[in-house]
């Protein structure tokens, strides 16, 4: 049987159902909405938001690996590209860049065109310190710790607070080994 | 702190020609300034009110929505201790996703004509709100036979319960209680109040049940509606 070629992220999206976007866009909106009347404090809300994208991104990555078919990444710089270009694609409908690489290769910025989660959205000046759009860090620090990539992703950019895009800063920590349930000799 | 927080303080404002949220909005006094930022980036807008609406044509894919509405649910199960309470607390997050869908679609989709009918609401949510949401209208809408306050709506598969299945110590809790929270959302803001839930109904011969969303209009609905002739 011929190996599968990894398919790109425009392919992928036109293959799967998809869901208007106002609807994910509002839905979100009422999370966050509920988790500050319960929570009250923007930084718990924060922790709370990037605790749900972990708990997304490691079952999300299950979905990525089996649609997008890619061949396993040789060093951090495929992985981001991979990131940008198919996963965000598939998943949320817009692409991302890859930028400021730093001089290891270890940490990146991906920059997004587009973000549905922040449709209709402004951020009064109570929740100043709110990262609105946190889930996505989760989501894509729980996905990279699946594929045994410990990372830390925070929001460089943000285009509710007044920047003039998004950017989420992705810095590779540690390369986990993997490890076998079982030993050996049982 | 808290009671500006319950302020509606984080909201999605909608358009430039929606009176109600250019008041709410805390952002007034800022002004609509726009930043160009170099020649060739997008148009920056401060106020998100400046902003041209989205046609709406944009998507995510499913199971992007799934998840999220999954981790919703999931967080909820976190703040409550019983089935009621869960159901209340969908339906109140869906409630907010109404009154905004009301808004955009009212001025998106129907030229800010509003619905004074009965029916015609109905027939708004029926076929407007659920094409736009879900992709397709809602299967079907029927009139209760016992009550004259009561209507159903009703779909063979919710789109928010395609991936969620509930044990059975849950008992008859329905995730479609979000759906009725839009459903009560869009009606109490077009000036039908009424108690709008989501249950469960057994169909022969299939295997998954079918949802009814239930609608129980208020006294004062029925009243208008009989005045008005």
């Amino acid at each position: 049987m011929a190996p599968a070629v990894p398919r790109s992220g425009d392919a992928i999206f036109a293959n799967v159902e998809r869901v208007n976007a106002e609807l994910f866009t509002l839905t979100y909106g009422a999370i966050v909405r509920q988790l500050l009347t319960d929570l009250e404090e923007v930084e718990e809300v924060n922790k709370q938001l990037d605790q749900m994208g972990y708990n997304i991104g490691i079952r999300l990555i299950d979905e990525f690996l089996a649609k997008s078919n890619v061949t396993r990444c040789v060093d951090f710089r495929e992985t981001a590209e991979v990131i940008a270009k198919v996963g965000f694609k598939m998943f949320l409908g817009v692409t991302a860049s890859v930028t400021n690489w730093d001089t290891e290769g270890t940490c990146c910025s991906l920059i997004l065109d587009d973000n549905p989660l922040v449709d209709f959205v402004e951020l009064p000046d109570t929740c100043q310190g709110l990262y609105y759009c946190n889930i996505l860090s989760g989501v894509v620090r729980g996905a990279l710790e699946m594929v045994s990539m410990k990372t830390k992703v925070t929001w460089v950019r943000d285009m509710l607070r007044g920047d003039d895009a998004f950017e989420l800063q992705v810095k590779l920590l540690k390369q986990v080994p993997e490890e076998y349930p079982y030993k050996d000799d049982e | 702190m808290s009671s500006r927080i319950n302020d509606y303080n984080i909201f999605c404002v909608v358009g430039s020609d929606t009176v109600r949220n250019r008041s709410r909005s805390l952002y007034a006094e800022e002004g609509s300034r726009e930043k160009m930022i170099g020649a060739g980036k997008m148009k920056q807008y401060t106020n998100v009110l400046d902003k041209p609406l989205s046609k709406g044509r944009q998507e995510v894919s499913l199971s992007g929505f799934a998840y999220l509405f999954s981790e919703l649910v999931q967080y909820n199960q976190t703040q409550v201790d019983n089935i009621g309470e869960l159901e209340r607390r969908l339906e109140d997050a869906g409630y907010a996703v109404g009154v905004r869908v009301l808004e955009l679609l009212c001025h998106r989709e129907k030229g800010n004509r509003r619905e004074t009918r009965l029916l015609g609401i109905l027939s708004f949510v029926h076929s407007t709100v659920w094409k736009v949401l879900f992709g397709k209208v809602a299967d079907s809408l029927e009139k209760g036979t016992e009550h004259e306050d009561e209507y159903m709506i009703s779909e063979k598969e919710l789109l928010v319960n395609r991936f969620i299945s509930v044990p059975k110590d849950m008992g008859s809790f329905n995730c479609g209680a979000f759906v009725a929270g839009i459903v009560r959302g869009v009606l109490d803001n077009a000036g039908f109040p009424a108690v709008v839930t989501a249950h469960f109904v057994p169909v022969d011969g299939q295997q998954r049940p079918r949802t009814t969303i239930l609608i129980k209009f208020a006294e004062e609905v029925l009243r208008r509606e009989a005045r008005l002739g």
